[in-house]
């Protein structure tokens, strides 16, 4: 499913299936993962825990860390990944409660 | 564990330059580089992406095939996916790859990290859609994904290049928004000598101004009180331009004004850094050969100091004949020779910047933000934050940090630290020299726990 | 004279006696180091903690006690008086054991010790399935552990900056970036800084950690502290793990799990080293086995500032009488003591609390 985005692809790898947030994306094999979520029109990727404030990819280079995603419980930047076929993919940490702390 | 002569991280220009001279005067090298594929930012994914997309990205990218091809062919060891996190005394350097933990030892470390962007805080610069214009570019470069209707704000020559990209795409910008004012053409005509001695390099720039234009792209200079509108993404940029307020629509918003060398793994050991008034950032303190004061650490590339991607192939092969003649593979005359016409050429590649620096400087409004603007992304810290902190007594980032959170997150103030700097430096009196900079340690990137753990295992296992 | 008080060292323990000082009608004036000076103060662990401290020397139990039964109301009474919150937790903490033998020398000591305190000493043992009951995400290897009800974390930089805000509110003369070099007591206390500061005072307190080497002696005291780094790790922010703080791991109020600590005897060195953050983190993922996929974010290596028995340090100079050194590790845990009882045995009144076996003395001339 691909929903509009502002982002035009140029040209399109050989697509397969990715799991985000619950619904499945067609991303084109071996692509960044932040661009191909990008340009499939996934524009919030998380909100942040200090103020729940929504943000998505800025830097692209791994030196932002606002593009996290969640895969296999391990919380990484999606703008360092490839797409492969099968992934599971979550906003991190949004699976457990949250409780108040001190 | 593997041991080498020279561990390069960075596979840019500067890396990939210095690994081939090196190898080829007989040093053992591994590169360690965190993308998948040789080229650094400025020639991301080159090897892919020249033949589909060569004619929109343009000769000077596509020229970086030459140097993934000489990194190729010099046989040395490129570990790709490697995300660096501690460099140690001796030097014992830790990475992370595939979700792994290894390390590797080396005699010397050439650093060539390359550049950030200058941090840009504005308000709205925190929402969906706002990214730099180096992301822009990436997307493009690696990917072939260009944004439609985007609006380009700041100041400075990458600004050209990607419109001039776009407009060759199909999807020129909506707007740009431009910081620079005639007075700062006007002052920078004092260096106007350096700039017809870089003369090719503001030729091209000529060039790409011609295609902006033919391409109707509206360009606004001398913006200021530039703010991104939205409620979850960004909607809009408004300005104030010659008197007047705008307000342009759009979901899509690169923010540029200028590259400051990304000195993170330089600080993690300790090298001395001093601020460069005229680029407005720290650098690291180098010889000519880019040795720091740190021995047997070198820095090369953007990461010595913004010079661009030419510039960098020339002092990462610079910094490679040093340290071989440091390891008795070359003599210093000879080292000399075969350095002679690399400076030269430098030297033609660096004329041009001071005219462009002093032509583009820093938006004014992002290097002194409104109390209200958030400056640290990570832990949403805002410049008033920052300037209570120095009314109570913090003099440093350090004490900010402590206080407040700036710094404290996984970006590791990459994208704050100067800004926090200037604020402090503002509002103490003091120099940026005189404030500093946040201390940086390791993990210089995020590293799992479990992956740590296992390292803790392997370092047991072999002891016994 | 310019001040009532000098107050050399602006970090927690200064800036504690320096509030009840304030709090007393004194004029107070801090000098405080740099922005790269070494500061236990921003390096802790930020545990308010009772167990385990004075296993020899009961007066360090019940001193860190004493601190521990007021922290709630001074936090409460600094952060009403700043706007600025100080974030507490005392709903116990505990010592993790992997096996039955610690657990056991342990309970051992603690017996013993609780007899010494007239049985204010509130422990109880949890064996594995009692403790996973209060710790869900606690690992098999963990045997058992014994709950404290007097232990406590905070978020010791919030301390700090509402410290930093009260005390200027309440009129102190901060002054920062400034590197003591010399004291004198001509007739006044004299100090002097590297940068031609200098202050008279009708009283100085040395609370400077480990400045302390350099000017103690200068001030007539033996000042036989040493750094002891410990490395220290803190993760990206978690759902909630962890319930109650240990010496292993705790989940802060931001909810980054922070990771302590090594214990090196390295001199003045506070880098992180990866064997020794990969030790950290193996023993937490023992604790706790979910930390595996936990990211870690920063880390960082403090000093310590160790005295040879571990006790703190509270000595009159008898060569310059006037001048105190006020100086400890745990200096989170005994900012409420030092608020709010020591200042009494500064000013000599008859609340003095006993501080005997803290003095010098016990430090044999070697």
């Amino acid at each position: 499913m691909k929903t509009a985005s502002p982002f035009l692809e140029l040209e399109s790898g050989r697509p397969v299936d990715v799991t985000w947030d619950g619904t499945t994306f067609s991303l084109p094999d071996g692509a960044n993962l932040a661009a191909a979520l990008l340009a499939s029109g996934v524009e919030v990727f998380r909100h942040t825990p200090v103020s729940g404030a929504p943000r998505a990819p800025f830097c692209m280079m791994g030196a932002c860390f606002d593009c996290l995603i969640e895969i296999d419980g391990v919380v990484r930047q999606a703008c360092m990944l490839e797409v492969t076929e099968g992934l599971v993919l979550m906003r991190p940490h949004e699976g457990e409660a949250h409780d108040d702390q001190t | 564990m593997i041991k080498r002569d020279i561990a390069i991280i960075g596979a840019g220009p500067a890396g990939m330059a210095a690994a081939a001279q090196a190898a080829g005067l007989g040093l053992s090298v591994t590169v360690l580089d965190e993308q998948p594929y040789a080229g650094g930012q400025i020639y991301r994914d080159v090897d892919r992406a020249s033949s589909m997309r060569g004619k929109i990205l343009g000769p000077d990218y596509t020229g970086g095939t030459r140097l993934t091809e000489g990194l190729r062919k010099s046989g040395v060891d490129h570990i790709a996916g490697a995300v660096v996190w501690a460099i140690e005394d001796g030097f014992r350097i830790s990475y992370s790859r595939d979700g792994r933990g290894a390390q590797l030892m080396a005699d010397r470390i050439l650093l060539a990290t390359g550049a950030l962007e200058r941090p840009m805080p504005i308000p709205g610069w925190t929402l969906p859609g706002v990214m730099t214009a180096g992301a822009g570019q990436i997307l493009l470069k690696q990917s072939g994904v260009v944004a439609q209707g985007a609006v380009l704000v700041g100041a400075g020559p990458l600004i050209y290049l990607i419109a001039a990209q776009m407009v060759r795409a199909g999807t020129p910008p909506a707007a740009m928004i431009e910081t620079q004012t005639r007075g700062d053409m006007i002052r920078a005509l004092r260096h106007v000598g350096g700039a017809l001695r870089g003369w090719r390099y503001m030729a091209k720039g000529l060039k790409m101004l011609a295609e902006i234009k033919l391409a109707k792209v509206p360009r606004y200079t001398g913006a200021t009180q530039i703010a991104i509108e939205g409620e979850d993404k960004a909607e809009a940029v408004t300005f104030a331009h010659k008197g007047s307020r705008q307000r342009i629509s759009c979901e899509t918003v690169f923010l540029h004004h200028g590259v400051v060398p990304n000195t993170q793994a330089a600080r993690s050991l300790g090298i001395s850094h001093s601020w460069d008034e005229v680029q407005a950032c720290f650098g690291p303190v180098l010889d000519e050969w880019g040795q720091s004061d740190v021995e047997r650490v070198y820095i090369a590339g953007d990461g010595a100091g913004i010079g661009g991607a030419k510039a960098a192939e020339y002092a990462g092969r610079l910094a490679a004949l040093k340290m071989a003649e440091g390891s008795n593979r070359l003599s210093a005359p000879e080292r000399d020779r075969k350095a002679a016409p690399l400076q030269r050429a430098m030297q033609r590649e660096l004329a041009a910047r001071p005219f462009l620096d002093a032509a583009y400087p820093p938006y004014r409004a992002a290097v002194r933000p409104a109390d209200s603007t958030i400056i640290c992304r990570c832990e949403e810290v805002t410049a008033g934050d920052i300037r209570g902190y120095a009314e109570i007594g913090c003099l440093g980032p350090n004490q900010t940090k402590a206080f407040g959170r700036a710094g404290m997150g996984p970006c590791q103030g990459r994208y704050c630290g100067l800004t926090v700097t200037a604020l402090l430096a503002d509002a103490n009196g003091q120099s940026p020299d005189e404030t500093g900079y946040y201390r940086i340690r390791a993990p210089l990137k995020p590293v799992t726990l479990g992956e740590l753990a296992a390292m803790d295992e392997a370092t047991k296992d072999a002891a016994e | 004279m310019e001040t009532d008080y000098a107050i050399i060292g602006g970090g927690v323990v200064g800036l504690s006696v320096a509030w009840g000082l304030l709090r007393r009608g004194r004029t107070v004036t801090v000098l405080d180091g740099d922005d790269g000076s070494f500061r236990a103060s921003r390096g802790n662990f930020g545990l308010v903690w009772v167990q385990s401290k004075g296993m020899n020397q009961p007066r360090y139990a019940s001193w860190s006690q004493q601190s521990a039964a007021i922290w709630a109301d001074f936090a409460s009474e600094i952060s009403s008086n700043t706007g600025k919150p100080v974030p507490l937790a005392q709903r116990g903490g505990y010592d993790l054991h992997f096996s039955e033998e610690t657990l056991e020398a342990t309970l051992a000591k603690y017996k013993k010790l609780k007899a010494q305190l007239d049985g204010n000493y509130p422990y109880e043992v949890l064996g594995h399935n009692a403790l996973r009951k209060e710790e869900p995400h606690i690992g098999p290897k963990v045997v058992g552990a014994i709950l404290h009800h007097q232990d406590g974390h905070a978020n010791p930089l919030k301390l700090l900056m509402a410290l930093a805000a009260d005390v200027r509110r309440m009129g102190a003369y901060v002054l920062p970036g400034r590197t003591v070099t010399d004291v004198t007591k001509p007739d006044a206390f004299h100090i002097s800084c590297e940068d031609g500061t200098t202050l008279t005072a009708g009283k100085v307190v040395l609370s400077a950690g480990l400045g302390a080497t350099q000017l103690g002696p200068k001030m007539g005291f033996k000042a036989p502290i040493r750094p002891q780094r410990g490395q220290v790790l803190i993760t990206e922010k978690l759902p909630k793990l962890i319930n109650r703080p240990s010496l292993i791991a705790r989940q802060v109020d931001e909810g980054g799990i922070q990771i302590g600590a090594t214990n090196e005897e390295v001199g003045l060195d506070d880098r992180v080293t990866q064997p020794g953050l990969s030790s950290l983190a193996a023993e937490a993922i023992a604790a706790y086995p979910a930390l595996a996929r936990a990211q870690l974010v920063r880390s960082w290596g403090a000093l310590r500032v160790l005295s040879p028995d571990g006790l703190p340090i509270y000595q009159q100079s008898a060569e310059m009488p006037g001048a105190y050194l006020v100086t400890c590790h745990s200096g989170i845990t005994l900012a409420a003591a030092h608020a709010r009882l020591l200042p009494d045995w500064l000013e000599g009144t008859d609340a003095a609390p006993d501080l005997e076996v803290f003095s010098e003395n016990r430090f044999a001339v070697s």
